[in-house]
């Protein structure tokens, strides 16, 4: 495929931590991500939780 | 960023694919809003907010966390609410209630009146069909919705709602009729500027209202008020003024523009029977009509009313109050079957009215030209008609007479069209009615439209009244020329979406209406229906579902300063070209209603699943992080967890994974108990295994149980049972010796496990991504992230059940391969911003700038914003100052851009809300402006001052005008900084060759940047190369040949074997490396490091281990495959020198690679005896289908504990084991051929290269990551990341995507071609430095150190590394460090202007 063919974007589906991770390292690495995100906003289920194992860290 | 939105379809290839994405509306401008709030508090619409797990509650308007990103509310709607599709009217319904529970009455006419006029005529007569569509049916019942609109008008005058009229035009309408439908065309008219006349032939307006309607039901004056809201505006109505030869339809259109006919249905059916022309039968419409009009009409004292529908009901009732003896309905059906409403048939009986039911008229028994009787035939029901109704059927020979001296006859109506008989161009249907399209209600001649019971037939109220409406909007649009039926074809929806009914919603009784005791309605037409009180009314409005979410009561565009809020938004489809898929799913917390039985979840509040526990421990959570239990808000004593609900059960809830993070959020969770419980708190976690397997993971359980005193009882419990009235739980399990227990806890929460939601389930199938039995993506452990379709890959617990850091790693790697196919692609689709050239303002005296935001109300309506802006003025160096609504709005920061060109600014300060936020945003704004930056502060008097003294205005006020005095003081000592980048080198260095050093130098290489892979032994492959098999049985050989195969041709791979790292120095972008190998010493230049050197499982001295032949450990159990299919018995040793000192940590892999070698064995020769002997199984994952597999298989499994270990004797050949067997209780003895141990796994000594580039070990000496959660791959310093076992003991798969997600942070730093580097790092004064070395001492990421000038040692920074933590210059004896942007001077200004 030639270089006009490949589209230099990536979509991420799910907005979580896991999503985010990933949009963050390909944006960082000169890619147009597309963070896709069911919800009003992101975070997803890490963002309820009250502090993480196993440093015990505020999750915000 | 795309929210609200769902990826719907993919087509195409990778590299090249086109993604179809679906974004629900908002409702709410991304742009506009400020996220002030104020249409949060003014909504209506209270959900329980899923946020909190249900816990708490949440608005329609919402933002769905307070540190939401975006941090802009939303507001959630979805169709129309079935009340409003069932009224004929289209009314908001569900605005209006939510305005009537919240008291606001005049904004409930509002919202009625803006599709109706006459609120309070029809808050008492409709026949209110919403009512029965009403969702509440499915709780208890619906909502008494008719009754909350006479509430409205009850408690606030129709007359004084401010009715929005368009300017008046010249053009007139003439309506005929003054009936529901006449009225509301002319109100319609009127607000569109239209003015009309209502000719009406009776001596008083309202139609049937007036004249079908006893007062008891409608009293007149309530009638007579609501028409004068009508003729407010403008309306004329001409009573007794009817059509006819005088008066013609052709006569009106020569004065008025369009004339609307709706003359209703006035005139009853005849009884058709025998007699029915006899003195004393009557029409009930007459009846009804003459008792209207003139408060009395004839009235028999045996009165017989033949109908079932309101006109027999209202007649009967009238009767009653006008003196007849008795009053009695026939009717020819059942009750059932019977058109009148229920509660009027009721109030009815309660006047003493009789109903014959299956009955119908044969003759009017006649005495003397009058009435003596009726003679009639029973009925019966026969089959449905087509009305659905059964249809009754005579039975012969049943005839029976009633007494009577007067028979009135109600069943039906027609038009009465005698007053056209003139008009020639009047056109009728076939059944009698006024001919008129079903969508415009124009009559087939021009300019003449017709409507109500005159079109329809007898109907309803607000039928007629939406029909008045519908010609009002026809007839302005044919006084417009336009096109009339343009749009208006309702639109349906088959499968409409509702807000689920909660299945715990609590029973709720409908409001009862106080009503005039049945005794006291004689002699009187006294209204019977009272109203409700407004508590009442409240209460019951209050019972309403918000079926829509969204009631559409427009309260928050009323409060909305910035404009941000738009009803009108709807859904978007568009297409995405993207050259790859990354899914990223995420799972849901398992749900455990499905077993109520067993845990009572739903039933008792005091059961909990740990996510909702979580919420309770959260600060910000519907408790605010208060300990208590929801059935009595009690401090609990005794808190029991159960863990795997909703995991490792193949049985109940069919997930027979191990979650993996349940046992250690429960360690967590019970821990935090403890520190919230204000007193002693008992923490019990129930398990079949404690599973933390992770990094530092094990220590935290023993923390759990030595420090915080958590207990761990190994049992599944069996029966939870709610302990009578007390809201305890008393929890039955057996004891591993087979005891049982009772126990009695105050709480119970369930550990529930991960599932993938079946939102992402159909999300797979629509992208054709197959997933496995366990619903998680269907993927390979030697290509962990590819799915079945090229080009989509995933990560995260989607991919199978994972804790965080492993979900962040895999999510990194990821990226890697979604990257690698798009290299040659990279940066063609980015964007760069183009900035106006800075001016310089390094020698010009400081001019300041002060913008005050109001925040809305948040900060205005607490503290006195003119007075902050005045004082601000007054300051030193301030040149201008002025208020905001909201500073950070689009519109203000193009004002401030304007402002600072026009007042010169050189220095901004913004007293608004917080920097953490909002700093990035304004800085922009002076770069737009063409300022520094740094030129820039901010204070925070929302959060510091408004917020927090928000019962002390003058407080916030002055705390306010402090906190702008020492950021004004500050902002005068600002100075430009410029931009600190580094130039990189685009190369990378891979640090060991085993299987992560090779797939993180591959994830590189194949992203383009040239890697040199250096391993220390000779051969690549490192400790994959003692291993036969994945844990999902793929062959690790042919892979591992195929592996080094594509390393050694790689065209951007450069291999050295045999090679030891000497010596490295240099920072991000820019390091350079000894290495030495058989050639001899180089130096190697590179801009970032991935560091994989790799662990191995350690020996051990224990078991008798390297002393009898019998004693293996590891993969050395299947080097020699003819012994051990000689063995007749094999056991397994776990925990040889993990979890336990020196090694305190767990070896991740060893129980599922144990449990693997032993299913091998037993497939292979299943006679063999095969015992693993075990302190916790940790199959975590899905490899606890391995687990579950070996136990089918008949391995044995003996739990042993660390204080009673199993001992080991040689006896000949084969060897004894002795253990304890806790659940036979006693020891046992294990004649035994081969014992394999599982020992330790630890990582290979590197503590030089960690001592080259200064990175840090943990106590276990692996390498340390930068953040245990959230950069789990990356070192403290930046260029530096880290894979496989040198970072912990993990297996294959989990080492793939570690690498390749070293290798993504790599490229991250690779891409590109200078590094912006964070310009508030540390400057050293070399004149003042006495080089004593402190400041390197404390620096974290070696980023100052002494270097030799001129024979001194000196402090040097190295600002590519530096963090700007200012650690070196608090440290300073000699203050010969400062910190750029946080200078001496300028926080000195600060603090001296406030002391």
């Amino acid at each position: 495929m030639s270089k006009q063919d490949l589209a230099g974007s990536v979509m991420v589906v799910g907005g979580g931590i896991a999503g985010m991770q990933s949009a963050l390292d390909l944006a960082e690495s000169g890619y147009y991500v597309y963070l896709v995100e069911k919800s009003t906003a992101i975070g997803g289920v890490m963002s309820k939780l009250d502090k993480t194992f196993p440093t015990n860290d505020c999750t915000m | 960023m795309l929210t609200g939105t769902e990826l719907e379809a993919l087509e195409g290839d990778p590299g090249n694919f086109s993604a179809r994405v679906r974004t629900q509306p908002r409702f709410v401008d991304l742009d506009k809003c400020t996220s002030c709030g104020e249409c949060e508090k003014v909504c209506p619409v209270v959900l329980p907010d899923e946020f909190d797990e249900g816990l708490g509650t949440r608005k329609a308007a919402y933002k769905k966390y307070a540190q939401a990103i975006p941090g802009v509310f939303a507001i959630q709607k979805t169709d129309r609410a079935p009340c409003r599709l069932s009224c004929p009217a289209g009314l908001n319904v569900q605005g209006y209630v939510q305005m009537v529970k919240e008291g606001k009455y005049e904004r409930a006419l509002e919202i009625i009146m803006d599709d109706l006029p006459l609120p309070g005529v029809l808050g008492r007569i409709c026949p209110h069909e919403c009512e029965d569509a009403c969702r509440r049916c499915d709780v208890d019942e619906p909502v008494s919705i008719c009754r909350l609109k006479r509430l409205a008008a009850d408690q606030f005058d129709p007359r004084q709602v401010k009715i929005d009229c368009m300017e008046e035009r010249p053009e007139k309408v003439a309506i005929v009729g003054s009936g529901p439908a006449g009225l509301s065309a002319a109100y319609h008219l009127a607000r569109q500027g239209i003015k009309s006349t209502i000719y009406e032939a009776l001596p008083k307006a309202g139609g049937m209202l007036r004249v079908g309607i006893p007062n008891h039901r409608l009293p007149e004056a309530i009638l007579d008020q609501e028409i004068e809201v009508i003729t407010n505006l403008g309306v004329e109505i001409k009573t007794s003024t009817p059509l006819g030869p005088d008066l013609t339809v052709d006569d009106l259109l020569k004065d008025y523009k369009a004339v609307y006919l709706a003359v209703g249905a006035h005139k009853g059916y005849d009884l058709a029977v025998e007699g029915d022309d006899a003195d004393g039968v009557r029409q009930g419409v007459d009846f009804l009509r003459e008792v209207n009009l003139t408060g009395k009409t004839q009235v028999g004292k045996k009165v017989l009313i033949i109908g079932g529908g309101n006109v027999a009901i209202d007649v009967s009732r009238a009767a009653v109050r006008l003196g007849a003896q008795s009053v009695q309905i026939v009717y020819r059906r059942t009750r059932t079957e019977m058109p009148a409403w229920e509660e009027e048939i009721e109030a009815a009986e309660a006047e003493d009215v009789q109903i014959e039911y299956l009955a119908a008229p044969q003759e009017i028994l006649v005495e003397g030209g009058k009435v003596k009787g009726m003679r009639c035939i029973r009925m019966e029901l026969g089959e449905p008609d087509s009305s659905g109704r059964r249809r009754p059927v005579p039975v012969p020979g049943s005839e029976f007479d009633l007494e009577a001296d007067q028979v009135v006859a109600a069943i039906g109506q027609q038009p009465d069209f005698s007053a056209f008989e003139g008009d020639k161009e009047v056109e009728y249907t076939r059944r009698g009615t006024l001919e008129a399209d079903g969508v415009t209600y124009a009559t087939p001649r021009e300019g003449v439209f017709a409507g109500g019971d005159a079109h329809t037939g007898p109907w309803n109220a607000i039928g007629a009244v939406a029909a008045g409406r519908e010609a009002a909007v026809s007839i302005s649009r044919f006084i417009d020329g336009k096109d009339m039926a343009d749009g208006r074809v309702p639109i349906t929806k088959d499968d409409p979406i509702y807000r689920p009914v909660p299945t715990d919603m609590p029973k709720a009784a409908r409001a009862s209406m106080p009503e005039l005791e049945p005794a006291s309605r004689r002699a009187t037409f006294d209204e019977v229906e009272l109203g409700f009180e407004p508590e009442a009314g409240q209460a019951e409005a209050d019972r309403c579902l918000n079926c829509s979410y969204c009631s559409d009561c427009m309260e928050c565009v009323t409060v909305c300063a910035p404009g941000a809020i738009d009803h009108s938004m709807v859904e978007v489809e568009r297409e995405i070209r993207v050259g790859a898929v990354v899914l990223s799913a995420g799972i849901e917390p398992f749900d455990p209603s499905g077993m109520e039985d067993t845990y009572h979840h739903r039933s008792n509040p005091n059961v909990m699943t740990s996510l909702e526990f979580e919420r309770i421990l959260s600060a910000s959570g519907p408790t605010e992080g208060h300990l208590s239990r929801p059935s009595d808000h009690q401090v609990p004593k005794k808190i029991a967890w159960l863990q795997c609900v909703g995991s490792r059960d193949t049985n109940r809830c069919g997930n027979g994974y191990c979650s993996s993070v349940c046992c250690m959020y429960a360690v967590k969770d019970a821990m935090m108990a403890k520190e919230h419980a204000d007193g002693e708190l008992d923490c019990a976690i129930f398990n079949m295994d404690m599973r933390t397997f992770g990094k530092e993971y094990e220590k935290y359980l023993t923390r759990g149980e030595d420090q915080s005193g958590v207990r761990f009882v190994k049992a599944r419990v069996h029966t939870i049972d709610e302990v009578r009235d007390t809201g305890d739980l008393r929890l039955r399990y057996f004891t591993e010796d087979g005891k049982v227990v009772d126990e009695q806890f105050d709480m119970v929460v369930l550990s529930v496990g991960l599932r993938v939601s079946d939102e992402a389930v159909a999300l797979a199938e629509r992208l054709g991504v197959e997933l496995n039995e366990n619903r998680f993506v269907k993927h390979d452990s030697l290509t962990p992230l590819s799915t079945s379709r090229p080009g989509v890959f995933a990560c995260g617990a989607f991919n199978g059940p994972k804790d965080i850091p492993d979900s962040v790693a895999e999510s990194s790697a990821a990226a890697c391969i979604a990257g690698a196919g798009l290299a040659p692609a990279r940066s063609t689709l980015t964007r760069t911003l183009e900035l106006p050239a800075e001016i310089d303002v390094a020698d010009d005296e400081p001019r300041v700038g002060v913008f005050v935001c109001n925040c809305g109300l948040n900060i205005g309506g607490i503290a006195d914003v003119p007075a902050i802006v005045d004082y601000a003025k007054e300051l030193d160096g301030v040149v201008y100052a002025e208020e905001n609504m909201f500073s950070c709005s689009q519109d203000t920061q193009e004002k401030i851009t304007q402002t600072i060109k026009e007042q010169k600014l050189n220095r901004v300060v913004v007293a608004a809300c917080t920097p953490r936020t909002h700093e990035p945003l304004f800085q922009f704004t002076l770069q737009n402006a063409g300022l520094n930056p740094h030129l820039f502060e901010m204070a925070n008097i929302r959060n510091q001052c408004t917020w927090v003294h928000s019962e002390n205005k003058d407080l916030a006020t002055s705390k306010s005008k402090d906190l702008v005095r020492m950021g004004v003081a500050r902002a005068r000592e600002l100075e430009s900084i410029q931009p600190i980048s580094v130039n990189v080198d685009k190369a990378a260095l891979v640090i060991g060759g085993g299987v992560a050093g090779m797939f993180a130098a591959l994830g590189l290489a194949d992203q383009g940047f040239p890697t040199t892979l250096v391993e220390k032994s000779s051969q690549l492959g490192g400790r994959a190369l003692d291993v036969k098999r994945t844990h999902d049985g793929r062959d690790v050989q042919s892979f591992l040949t195929s592996l080094i195969e594509r390393v050694g041709g790689h065209k951007n791979l450069t291999v050295m074997t045999d090679a030891e790292v000497l010596g490295a120095s240099g920072y991000v972008g820019n390091f350079e490396t000894e290495v030495k190998n058989g050639k001899g010493p180089q130096t190697i230049s590179h801009g970032a490091v991935v560091v994989a050197t790799g662990g191995a499982p350690t020996d051990t001295e224990e078991y008798l281990y390297g002393q009898h032949p019998a004693v293996t450990r590891w993969h050395d159990l299947e080097q020699d495959p003819q012994k051990l299919a000689k063995a007749d018995t094999v056991t397994f040793i776990q925990c040889v020198g993990s979890r336990n000192d020196p090694r305190p940590y767990c070896s991740r892999i060893c129980c599922s690679t144990t449990v693997a070698m032993a299913i091998d064995i037993k497939q292979n020769k299943p006679d063999t005896n095969v015992f693993v002997l075990y302190r916790d199984i940790r199959t975590f994952g899905e490899r606890e289908a391995l687990y579950k597999q070996a136990r089918e298989l008949g391995v044995i499994f003996i739990r042993y504990a660390l204080d009673r270990k199993p001992e080991v004797v040689a006896a000949g050949d084969g060897l004894i084991v002795k253990v304890f067997d806790p659940i036979l209780g006693a020891p046992v003895e294990i004649e035994t051929d081969l014992l394999n141990l599982a020992t330790a796994i630890e990582p290979n000594r590197a503590e030089d290269i960690a001592s080259f580039y200064k990175l840090p070990l943990t106590e276990d000496r692996f390498f340390m990551e930068a953040h245990a959660k959230l950069r789990p791959v990356d070192f403290a310093s930046d260029g530096l990341f880290m894979a496989g076992l040198a970072h912990y003991p993990k297996a294959m798969d989990e080492s793939i995507a570690q690498a390749m997600a070293a290798a993504s942070r790599a490229v991250t730093v690779l891409s590109k071609d200078q590094i912006q580097i964070s310009p508030y790092v540390s400057e050293v004064d070399p004149d003042k430095c006495i080089g004593c070395g402190l400041c390197e001492e404390v620096c974290a990421f070696g980023a100052i150190h002494l270097e030799e000038v001129d024979g001194i040692k000196r402090a040097k920074n190295i600002q590519a590394s530096c963090k700007g933590c200012g650690l070196c210059a608090a440290s300073c004896p000699q203050e010969a460090i400062d910190m750029l942007h946080f200078r001496f001077h300028q926080i000195e200004a600060a603090v001296r202007a406030v002391v």
